[in-house]
């Protein structure tokens, strides 16, 4: 965000010289991320209303088991840590250690995803078996998309702190403060999610 | 930074890809005045579709039959007019048009928080439009009204319906982008020295609106993608044939449909905010109790949804409870309603053709917020539910609100955009046809719900079939009155007298620049306005430059 407008000539012409301002990219993100919260609110208000109120049909199967869940649960928030370790390193100019827990990260939310998978492929029902069960899926489906675009988003920043030549350095990491933000807030949604599915 | 620029340097520098004139206006241009006049112009443009696919709907009601088109073609034409007419002609040009244009000046700011984020928002817009009416072509559009409540959206053929579905999710990520823009841009781009009790009122109109988009669009986003599931993948979240629950999509459908409401209509209570003051030559009454009013309607307007639902067999404690939440919402837009009043109160009104326009809002509105309190009354709305009473309510909000107020926008604002005048004239003969061709269309329709005449069915009662025939009449005359508009707005940025940097000798920032207004707002620094509204002293004592207004104001008694 450092020139506002594209066309200099007619800013020479204006006497105006190219003003920075502060940098309100997180400011933005988090008002996006309010946004994205109530995408989840929404889901979550039409599953807990139909438990409420729509019995499932006689011989309709919706059981979901808890220790694929739990782990990935743990691997979700371990992390939500090491990212946050990754954005300390670089902040103290170890960019190596940086790249090292990003990477683990990166791992720990395709393990996720991995895990996510298996749970799939081994429940009881399908998507179209019955309400509980496609709202289950919408749901999950819906917050895997998100950690999908996280571990991308964590792959590129791990790319862009390269020594030499990445674009994060230890002045400019706002792509790693934007993408650690998100991850957070993708954690923050799954623990909703996790008992909200699974426990109540 | 002015060190390195040069004449050697400039001389060098490569030519900048952006084009320059009116070809601006076909780019992706990242200039706030730029987005928002192409918002206005794409905006007006689905207006005249829109309008035109109203005057198919008065044609074909002028008689009992279903005669100048199958019922199916109605259904797709209602369908569009709707969605058309909210999606892309209200909704951006109240927020996205005026809101661009207007906000960066108003925080004394050289553009939004986020230039590119913003021309993505728009270009968002024409493509979601052109999909939208193609579907039409294609294999008919969607059929179930713009609010496709299921079952009807399950059972009406799929394609148009997705398409639809594509469309409004389009729609709806670039009034988030655009609601996330204006929050950053009102909260955080300020002039130092700018307090947030200092702005003009049409920040804060903006600051609730984005706050409503940014709560309630993604809302209605999440459960569009859950009715295309319902359409394409044959779940069945909404579909009572498969255990699904429609009242569930009429919960989530309004928690956002209500908002938009008042999306569609704060900002256009900010513009007038703006305009009475100028023309009355007097501060706008009660600036506090404007933006506490604004904030009240917010938090109101999130907990009102389920008055639309009276007859979806909601349990006795909802009913009660949304109605007590909606009759409250008349506090705050009341406090509203008698400040305009006040403000026009013992002014030196000049009775231009903005000051007619938003006079006519302000009478089209009240009528309109009488009817809402009414229908939000259980025992009334159970009787006219889904009859043209709720048609002429809605219409008295969003056409006798709303758009009057774009209309008195695009005439208090035209001076400073093209910098020459719009023919007065010509104005005063668009806000007379307009005026009576409106209440001509809607007033009768009210008598026409309450006698038990359906909203959208192509045929009816042989009763009402001269009341219809009025109602379209007056609908011809509304389509008459955007004559003399597009005349006036074509010829007189040509031939118009030309304007001056401030032409109403008003106080609030953009006027404090020339018309029309220089790359980046302002030639040196933006101006400090920390009272906008300072009328009421002797033109030869008014400093402009100066402009600290509750000084001249007070000084001038």
């Amino acid at each position: 965000m450092t020139t506002l407008n594209p066309s200099q000539a007619e800013l020479d012409q204006a006497g105006v010289s190219a003003e920075h301002h502060a940098d309100h990219r997180i400011f933005g993100l988090a008002t996006f991320l309010v946004a994205d919260a109530m995408t989840f609110a929404g889901f979550f208000a039409a599953y807990l209303t139909f438990k409420a109120v729509n019995p499932l049909q006689p011989g309709a199967i919706y059981e979901l088991e808890l220790p694929l869940p739990i782990l990935n649960t743990v691997l979700l928030l371990v992390s939500s840590f090491t990212f946050h370790r990754a954005g300390v390193n670089l902040r103290r100019g170890m960019n190596q250690r940086c790249r090292q827990w990003l990477l683990l990260s990166a791992v720990l939310g395709l393990a996720f995803l991995a895990s996510q998978m298996v749970e799939y492929f081994t429940l009881p029902f399908g998507l179209t078996d019955n309400l509980y069960a496609s709202t289950f899926y919408a749901l999950t489906g819906f917050h895997g998309l998100h950690v999908t675009l996280g571990a991308l988003m964590i792959l590129i920043v791990w790319w862009q702190c390269r020594t030499p030549g990445g674009r994060i350095t230890t002045d400019n990491h706002f792509p790693l403060e934007a993408a650690e933000l998100y991850w957070h807030f993708v954690d923050g949604i799954w623990v909703i999610l996790f008992v909200i599915l699974y426990l109540i | 930074m002015t060190a390195t620029l040069t004449p050697q340097v400039e001389s060098s520098r490569p030519p900048s890809l952006q084009p320059h004139g009116w070809l601006r206006y076909l780019s992706f241009s990242v200039d706030h005045k730029v987005i928002g006049l192409q918002y206005l112009v794409c905006g007006f443009a689905f207006y005249l579709i829109g309008g035109a696919l109203a005057g198919a709907i008065r044609t074909e009601l002028a008689s009992p039959l279903s005669d100048f088109m199958p019922r199916e073609v109605y259904n797709q034409v209602l369908t569009l007019h709707g969605t058309v007419m909210i999606f892309l002609w209200i909704v951006p040009v109240v927020n996205g048009a005026f809101g661009n244009y207007l906000i960066p000046f108003y925080v004394g700011a050289r553009d939004m928080a986020f230039p590119r984020l913003n021309a993505v928002a728009f270009w968002l817009i024409p493509p979601a439009g052109l999909l939208l009416i193609s579907s039409y072509f294609i294999t008919g559009a969607a059929q179930s009204g713009w609010t496709a409540y299921p079952p009807l959206s399950l059972t009406t053929p799929a394609i148009g319906q997705i398409i639809w579905i594509l469309s409004v999710l389009l729609l709806g990520g670039s009034s988030i982008f655009g609601g996330i823009n204006f929050i950053a841009t009102i909260l955080k781009l300020r002039r130092p020295g700018l307090k947030l009790m200092q702005l003009p009122m049409y920040c804060w109109a903006m600051l609730g609106t984005s706050i409503l988009v940014v709560l309630s669009t993604p809302v209605l986003a999440g459960t569009l993608i859950l009715l295309s599931f319902d359409i394409v993948a044959h779940t069945g979240f909404f579909n009572p044939g498969m255990g699904g629950n429609v009242v569930v999509y009429q919960h989530l459908f309004w928690f956002y449909s209500h908002p938009a409401v008042y999306i569609m209509v704060l900002p256009a209570f900010g513009l007038v905010s703006e305009i009475l003051p100028v023309h009355c030559r007097k501060p706008l009454f009660g600036y506090a109790t404007m933006v506490v009013s604004i904030m009240a309607i917010v938090v109101l307007g999130l907990v009102v949804w389920a008055h639309h639902m009276f007859t979806s067999g909601t349990p006795p404690w909802m009913r009660l409870f949304f109605t007590i939440a909606t009759a409250f919402i008349a506090v705050p837009t009341g406090i509203k309603f008698f400040n305009w009043l006040a403000t026009l109160w013992g002014g030196r009104i000049s009775l231009n053709s903005a000051v007619l326009f938003s006079c006519g809002f302000i009478v089209n509105f009240v009528l309109g917020g009488i009817t809402g309190v009414a229908l939000a009354q259980v025992p009334f709305d159970v009787h006219v539910h889904d009859t043209y009473f709720v048609v002429a309510h809605f219409h008295y909000i969003v056409y006798g609100g709303s758009v009057f107020v774009i209309f008195a926008s695009i005439y208090h604002w035209y001076p400073k955009v093209t910098g020459r005048m719009l023919n007065e004239p010509l104005g005063r003969l668009h806000f007379l046809i307009t005026f009576i061709g409106f209440n001509l269309c809607f007033a009768p329709q009210h008598w026409l719900g309450l006698n038990g005449m359906p909203r959208r069915v192509a045929e009816y009662d042989p009763q009402f079939a001269f009341i219809n025939q009025l109602s379209s009449v007056g609908a011809l005359l509304m389509a008459i009155s955007t004559l003399p508009f597009l005349w006036n707005v074509i010829a007189s940025a040509f031939q118009g007298e030309i304007a001056g940097d401030n032409p109403w000798r008003a106080l609030t920032p953009e006027w404090l620049t020339s018309s029309p207004p220089p790359v980046e707002n302002w030639r040196g620094e933006a101006p400090l306005v920390t009272e906008p509204y300072g009328y009421g002293v002797a033109a030869d004592e008014l400093d402009l430059k100066a402009a600290s207004g509750r000084d001249l104001w007070s000084s001038g008694r």
